[in-house]
């Protein structure tokens, strides 16, 4: 390249020319905040549009307590038991080799392509009324569309994904070799599973169950299909939202509507948190890979 | 078990393997059937009769074609976000680096309420656009706008890590065999993101095809106009057309599979090139 | 009470890691097994270990699918890549298999303290106790590994390629170091190598092994200078290698110009291909025929390099093929050897290895 290039001190010879350099970033700037912090901003600033008495108000609405129990209860129960069904599958996947693992894999990848609807959908034509079961729940007096039982199977199934995606490609990359030298130095099974290989991905097991629990908190689209909108019973506190607004009620909804997103909020500091961590953990066990390699050829020089 | 193909020393296979499949066979497998088998009781004459009732077909046109077009702004932008946070250094970059996951952390209905509300015509940005002349809230726009919203995190995030890894020498190469910044981020450095740009393409596509919290509120569901496939189905379960529905539903299953094993395959051929690339 | 294992088998798809294989182990002996990747000495040491199963033959230790408990089993496994806890302390990898015994069995902890502490002496790592993996060298941490297997009292010790990953320098220390603790704690060991000088210098003796197959099982001096096979011949130690035709009994080799005797026991047909093989070292260099009427050969000396404890010299015969011997200083002061020389090489011993009756379908005899 010509010689100007190099004797201009602000500009990096390899890189874009100053302009491009600062428009790109005034770009990204304008469009991220126009794009994601203004909604966030809106949210709150309706939600305060009529002080914080009306604010707090929101809250005490019975309707809204139950909402809020309601959705703990269901991220209660579907994160635990996702949690299990990540590591199960993740040990089976990532531990073992045998035929018909790209199927499994792609089942477990499916909820994140389908729908919301449609997961909740197929519960409906699962359990509902109409549905394959239905007859027999019905005669049985069992509730499950339209009654919290749904809610909780339509929860699982959009959120399932989650913490096995996390685990299963750290855990294959980790490999096996731990796990059976602890096997061929007597561990059991749990012994294995709790003392070697659980502490290993302990970050990636997080990463993924503050993913897990943030869909299962707020999902929308499944849960409104199976749930019947029923006030004070089958609400989460999403459907919460939507009511209020097609009553509007704007500033009720747009108070829960806060409160989900303070939770969105709290669940990405918890993420980069995370995130961060697990990076240093790597970074800091690379350091003292290196430095103990060297004092090792110092040592070996020495002897 | 005949299904391991080596034994090994290490237990918990039938449990772990037992657990898998039964845990998947009761909450995908199940209902999934359940869904096949009500499609397939209307046959293909009838599904192909309730696929093409132009609200239907107006509304998978809309699913569509959306979320096509808000992929293809999220491919631009997000690249040149994604550029930017990755390579050059301003204040309050962290800040809006962790900020791009919002859209995937904020509950979908949320996201929707929010959006509505700056783009109504009394709404911060809407009045602004109103006073041009352009309508966003309960127009196609106003989806599109919100299928850029959810699917900008899926080109972001895949683009990063893309960008991170390319080859500095490469660069450095063309630059001392003269070529312009452009010339080297056109013929050398965009040609080895395009896997990386393909994959974040396709998945923000899928995200949007599917779309239902952010999109119900700012479009004003109006049939045959702003009424996208995920809220005629909800519309058709209300008015208990259950065969209705799961046609619908079928046709974007199908899509939905095709999606799946399209990005599977980019992302493999993504990972391909990195491995050619470091090796 | 010796280990024995008789016609194990092992396939990966169509590969034969092992190939009909049996091999007795002594107590307390180091056995060394040796091969080029591939060859199936790892295969071998993880059947031994029950990490894998043969699909045919009979294996001392048998594991079921989870069943059986460490007192049962008692194997002690040293991994290439080590394998240690990178989460626990350098005590607590060397105490796990202590930790883990059921309650009946586990020993006290202070019992437990005591045995690991002694292990760590015996490794030389007690000061490093409360270290964490990745804070030690890779020898260090090899030792630890092998701290860690003995903790549980195994009844025979595998080591897959332990020094594989390690400096030189570190490789040569930690052989001598393992043959001590061999000599001291006197566990039966299976050591896996693909260094033919570190199963020289620390087995008892070495199965050489190739293609699935044992070539041999003997001392290490037996395998050196007695070799049963082309093979084990070409695989340790330095070797010059000549064809030649069977002629009157003798071997015709014509890039030396010259016929060497037959081995007593090989197949004498005229026309029958065969193979000479010389160390460098049983090559006697000098000005003229020592005339004790041993066959010997002209060469010219093409290079000669004296860096080094011997001298290695690098010659090319009349027909013109390339060989090399090696000679003391001393030898070569004594001839004043020097690039250009025309010298007569004298082999003191050879090896002649024949092709089995004509070539069948199966095409034994080549590497």
């Amino acid at each position: 390249m010509s010689g100007d290039h190099t004797s201009h001190p602000g500009r990096h010879r390899l890189g874009e020319p100053r302009w491009v350099r600062w428009s790109l970033i005034g770009f990204t700037v304008v469009s991220l905040a126009l794009l994601l912090l203004l909604p966030l901003v809106s949210i709150f600033s309706e939600a305060l549009a009529r002080g914080f008495g009306a604010f707090a108000e929101s809250f005490s609405d019975p309707a809204a307590r139950s909402a809020m129990r309601l959705t703990l209860l269901v991220a209660a129960i579907a994160v635990p038991a996702n949690v299990a069904f990540g590591i199960c599958a993740a040990w089976a996947i990532a531990r073992f080799d045998f035929r018909g693992k790209t199927l499994l894999t792609a089942l477990i990848d499916l909820p994140l392509a389908v729908s919301p609807v449609v997961s909740g959908l197929v519960y409906v034509l699962l359990f509902g009324l109409q549905g394959w079961l239905g007859p027999f729940l019905a005669r049985h007096d069992i509730q499950i569309i339209f009654a919290v039982p749904g809610i909780v199977l339509a929860t699982i199934f959009v959120t399932f994904p989650y913490v096995a995606r996390e685990l299963i490609p750290v855990m294959e990359e980790q490999g096996r070799e731990q796990e059976e030298a602890a096997r061929l130095l007597g561990a059991g099974g749990w012994q294995i599973l709790w003392r070697v290989t659980l502490p290993r991905v302990k970050w990636a097991l997080l990463h993924g169950v503050v993913l897990c629990n943030a869909r299962a908190m707020g999902e929308f689209g499944a849960v409104s299909v199976v749930s019947g909108h029923i006030r004070g019973k089958t609400n989460t506190l999403p459907l919460h939202v939507e009511i209020l607004y097609n009553e509007y009620n704007t500033v009720a909804a747009f108070a829960v509507a806060s409160s989900l997103a303070i939770l969105a909020l709290v669940t990405l500091v918890l993420k980069t948190w995370v995130e961060r961590r697990a990076e240093r953990a790597q970074e800091e066990a690379a350091r003292l890979e290196d430095q103990a390699g060297r004092e090792e050829v110092v040592y070996a020089h020495h002897a | 078990m005949a299904l391991i193909r080596q034994r090994t020393v290490l237990p918990g296979f039938g449990l772990t393997f037992g657990i898998t499949v039964t845990y998947l066979g009761l909450i995908v497998l199940l209902p999934l059937s359940a869904l096949l088998v009500k499609a397939s009781g209307l046959g293909l004459g009838g599904l192909w009769h309730t696929i093409s009732e132009p609200r239907v077909v107006a509304s998978l046109e809309l699913s569509f074609l959306a979320a096509l077009l808000a992929a293809v702004i999220n491919l631009f932008l997000g690249l040149a976000v994604a550029w930017t946070l990755v390579r050059y250094r301003f204040p309050g970059r962290r800040l809006l680096d962790a900020a791009i996951d919002l859209p995937f952390a904020l509950p979908t209905a949320v996201s929707g309420l929010a959006l509505t509300a700056l783009l109504a015509g009394n709404g911060w940005v809407g009045r602004y656009l109103e006073a041009i002349g352009l309508h966003a809230a309960f127009t196609r726009g106003g989806v599109v706008i919100a299928l850029v919203f959810i699917g900008l995190p899926f080109m972001v995030r895949t683009a990063q890590p893309a960008i991170a890894d390319l080859d500095r020498e490469t660069e450095e190469a063309a630059a001392s065999l003269g070529a312009s910044r452009w010339q080297t981020f056109r013929r050398v450095l965009l040609p080895a993101l395009v896997p990386a740009c393909a994959t974040g393409f396709a998945l923000a596509f899928a995200r949007a095809l599917g779309e239902y919290g952010s999109v119900v509120f700012i479009s004003g569901n109006m049939p045959g106009k702003t009424e996208i496939a995920a809220v005629l189905i909800v519309g058709k379960l209300e008015q208990y057309d259950y065969a209705g529905a799961a046609a619908i539903a079928i046709v974007m299953l199908v899509v939905s599979f095709l999606m799946l094993v399209t990005i599977n395959l980019l992302q493999r051929w993504a990972g391909h090139r990195r491995q050619e690339a470091t090796s | 009470m010796p280990i024995t294992l008789e016609r194990l088998s092992k396939r990966f798809g169509r590969f034969a890691a092992l190939d009909d294989v049996s091999l007795t182990i002594e107590d307390g002996e180091l056995l060394a097994l040796l091969g080029p990747s591939g060859s199936g000495k790892t295969t071998l040491l993880r059947i031994l270990a029950g990490l894998d199963v043969p699909d045919a033959g009979s294996g001392p230790v048998d594991f079921g699918d989870g069943g059986d408990r460490a007192d049962e089993r008692r194997v002690g496994f040293v991994f290439q890549h080590y394998a240690l806890f990178q989460h626990m302390t350098v005590f607590d990898n060397v105490a796990f298999g202590l930790t883990v015994r059921p309650r009946r069995v586990r020993p006290e902890r202070e019992e437990i303290h005591d045995r690991v502490h002694k292990l760590l002496r015996l490794v030389q790592l007690d000061a490093l106790a409360h270290r964490y993996p990745n804070q030690l060298s890779g020898g260090q941490r090899q030792r630890v590994a092998l701290a860690r297997a003995l903790a549980v009292e195994p009844r025979v010790l595998l080591l897959d390629e332990p020094f594989g990953a390690l400096d030189a320098r570190v490789r040569k220390e930690l052989r001598a170091w393992l043959r001590r603790l061999h000599a001291e704690i006197g566990v039966t060991s299976v050591l896996v190598t693909h260094d033919q000088e570190e199963a020289l210098e620390v087995a008892d003796r070495v199965v050489v092994m190739n293609q699935g197959r044992i070539e041999q099982v003997g001392t290490p001096d037996e395998v050196f200078h007695h070799p049963a096979s082309e093979f084990v011949m070409s695989f340790l130690g330095d070797v010059n290698r000549f064809h030649g035709r069977i002629s009157n009994g003798k071997v015709q080799v014509e890039e030396l110009g010259a016929a060497v005797p037959l081995e007593a026991t090989s197949a004498s047909a005229d026309g029958v291909n065969a193979r000479v093989f010389m160390r460098p070292h049983d090559l006697t260099v000098a000005r003229d025929d020592d005339g004790a009427g041993q066959p010997s050969f002209s060469a010219t000396i093409v290079r000669v390099n004296a860096a080094g404890p011997s001298v290695r010299i690098e010659l090319e015969n009349a027909a013109g093929g390339a060989l090399h011997a090696t000679l003391s200083a001393d030898e070569l002061a004594r001839d004043q050897l020097a690039v250009g020389d025309r010298v007569q090489v004298t082999p003191r011993r050879m090896r002649v290895f024949t092709d089995p009756t004509p070539v069948g379908t199966d095409g034994k005899g080549g590497a």
